[in-house]
């Protein structure tokens, strides 16, 4: 409206003034200046947070997320909030259904399994976080380093853990059992030897590709040191294959430990495995089910978890990689 | 501004790289190169793609190690530096890379990115200094201070490549190698960054090692070029006197392929067009690299390698018949 106001109240004094429409130095303004093309409009968003917004729209892997948020918290707390510690055998109360008294019922020796179960979460994600401990301080040096060096230390580095791969694990398990007693420890020890060697060759291809990337190539023309160019260019920059290879050796190595569990060869009662459970349950699982179930059900839903999770980081990381 | 009447920063005195590729193979990348290049200068080096001229500009940085040969900047020959000493030749050069978006780390900030030479050296004492020295880099290239907290991938190739000139002339060096700086850009976005170059050379006194495939450009640039061919040096000269008289086959041959923006003159145009394809640098022809391509070719070319040898004052051509 002003716009046209302004337009008419010059024409009319133009017209007053030569009446033939002469344009005059008071019908124009200056604009104020442009932005400057070279200026970004949008907020600045560091890659890793771009990943981040795509895995939180991912409601399956946030599902994931958050079981295994859950599952930490009830980790830390569910034996503690539990009215019956984990290892005192009360025979009166043997095989109890779920009830007020006993929320997830009792074993055969009367043994709380709410406790247990809990317990059990403990040891799960103790040799879960173990084996990404192992995978990162291991797995992604020893993969750096092969990658880097090249050439005949990487021939033979890469030598030495085709050979540690082509031992069984279990068979690494039951070696070890000759020098240690069976416990949690036995499987950590065993993650130790051959755990971290998929996560080696996983970072050592990483490396192998990124290394003739230019932006290393300037690093190293100003003069960056090996460690430099390792820790600061290429690991960083091959984080999301290493993210994804943890999150998915994570519940392959709580697997093992509930499977080692089963057999005998891990953890030992009265400490709570889930794979112990399970075993103690087999027995009479058609008569009381829920010994069998709960176990099982927590030990499938946490690898389910850690998997779908894992998947959406991948994708979150790796878009193109998406079906 | 030739190397005869200044003082020469860089010697090349019979560059070799080869590169083994089992079966007991050599690839002969750059074969007895020998130029100088005078402080100040800009030396223009074109060739088609595969020819070595990326390779030497690597050796001369000191990324490959080279074969044979030597290289004397301000005197010392950096072919034989090591530890502390390389090191703090690399502050004196310095590398600007062909591909803005493989040139930067995708997880760097640009401010990151720029100050890594500062870094490396310890050059920036506090975070406030290295701020600043980010900021005046910046402005040096013609960037904003605010995109300092940016990431490479918010910006377009030419800005890109700014970051990547910014970089190189952060720990002040006096001589740096542009490999190909403008080949992956637009070519309206070619001459704002090859005037920048120049613009830089001229405030902060640099020298040049201008690597390209595109004659054109490199005129613009270049105080003497140098033309590459498998490897080996077949013409050197300075630029008005390559343009105007050039005098080894190949030399014509490139000159004849850039394009005049007249359609009349464009028509009427003579065009030397090469037959066949390189040859392989494994395995190169006898006697002159060039013969198998030469129109002029003849025995002598296929039986006795050329001398590479002055003309006249300044001009030097490795053919029989120049």
């Amino acid at each position: 409206m002003s716009e046209k106001t302004t337009a008419a109240q010059a024409e009319s004094s133009a017209r007053q003034r030569g009446g033939d429409g002469a344009l005059t130095r008071e019908m124009f303004r200056k604009l104020a200046k442009r932005p400057s093309a070279e200026a970004i409009a949008g907020e600045s968003v560091p890659l890793w947070r771009d990943a981040m917004r795509r895995l939180v729209r991912n409601r399956l892997a946030m599902s994931g997320l958050a079981f295994l948020a859950l599952l930490s918290a009830m980790a830390v707390i569910g034996p503690v909030i539990s009215p019956h510690d984990y290892y005192t055998n009360n025979l009166d109360m043997t095989n109890q259904p779920p009830s007020a008294e006993y929320w997830f019922g009792t074993d055969h020796l009367g043994r709380d399994l709410f406790s247990r179960v809990w317990m059990g979460a403990r040891i799960s994600l103790t040799v879960g976080l173990a084996a990404a401990f192992i995978d990162l301080i291991i797995g992604v040096v020893y993969g750096g380093i092969m990658g880097y060096a090249g050439g005949r230390l990487d021939e033979a580095m890469n030598k030495i853990s085709e050979i540690l791969y082509s031992i069984p694990y279990l068979l690494v398990v039951i070696l070890l059992l000759v020098v240690m007693e069976p416990s949690m420890w036995t499987i950590i020890a065993a993650l130790c030897v051959t755990g971290w060697i998929n996560m080696s060759w996983i970072v050592r291809g990483q490396i192998l590709q990124l290394k003739t990337q230019e932006y290393v190539l300037a690093a190293r023309s100003m003069g960056a040191g090996p460690m430099r160019i390792l820790f600061r260019h290429l690991i960083p920059n091959s984080l999301g294959p290493i993210i994804v290879t943890l999150t998915l050796s994570v519940p392959s190595a709580i697997f093992a430990e509930a499977f080692l569990s089963f057999l005998g060869l891990g953890v030992q009662s009265p400490a709570a495995s889930w794979g112990t459970m399970i075993n103690d349950s087999l027995a009479s699982w058609s008569l009381y089910p829920w010994q069998l179930l709960i176990p099982a059900a927590l030990l499938s839903l946490t690898m389910l978890a850690f998997n779908v999770f894992g998947d959406g980081l991948r994708d979150a990381f790796d878009p193109k990689l998406k079906k | 501004m030739s190397a005869g009447t200044n003082r020469a920063l860089l010697e090349v005195n019979g560059l070799s790289k080869f590169f083994h590729i089992g079966n007991k193979q050599t690839l002969r990348a750059v074969d007895n190169l020998t130029f100088q290049v005078g402080q100040g200068e800009t030396l223009g080096v074109v060739g088609e793609s595969g020819c070595g001229k990326s390779t030497a500009g690597r050796t001369i940085v000191r990324l490959y190690e080279p074969t044979a040969g030597e290289a004397r900047f301000l005197g010392q020959n950096i072919f034989k530096l090591k530890g502390a000493k390389l090191k703090a030749l690399r502050r004196e050069m310095a590398m600007v890379f062909q591909d803005p978006h493989a040139s930067l780390n995708p997880r760097f900030s640009v401010a990151d990115i720029i100050a890594e030479p500062l870094d490396i050296h310890g050059l920036a004492g506090s975070a406030k200094e290295r701020r600043k020295k980010v900021e005046e880099l910046l402005d040096k290239v013609g960037l904003r201070p605010d995109h300092a907290a940016r990431y490479p991938h918010e910006f377009s190739g030419g800005q890109r490549q700014r970051i990547g000139i910014a970089r190189a002339l952060a720990a002040g060096p006096k001589f740096v190698v542009c490999d190909e700086p403008i080949s992956a850009l637009d070519v309206s976005i070619q001459a704002q960054v090859v005037n920048l170059l120049k613009d830089l050379q001229r405030s902060m006194g640099l020298t040049y090692l201008f690597i390209a495939h595109d004659l054109s450009m490199v005129k613009h640039i270049s105080d003497r070029v140098a033309v590459m061919y498998l490897g080996k040096i077949v013409e050197l000269a300075e630029s008005a006197e390559l343009y105007g008289n050039p005098k080894h086959p190949y030399t014509q041959a490139l000159l004849s392929a850039i394009p005049i923006p007249d359609p009349k003159v464009e028509a009427e145009r003579e065009r030397i067009v090469l037959s066949g394809d390189l040859p392989s640098p494994i395995n190169p022809p006898s006697g002159c690299a060039f013969r198998t391509r030469c129109p002029y070719a003849t025995e002598k070319c296929a039986a006795e390698s050329p001398a590479f040898r002055e003309i006249r004052p300044g001009h030097r051509v490795a053919c029989h018949y120049a």
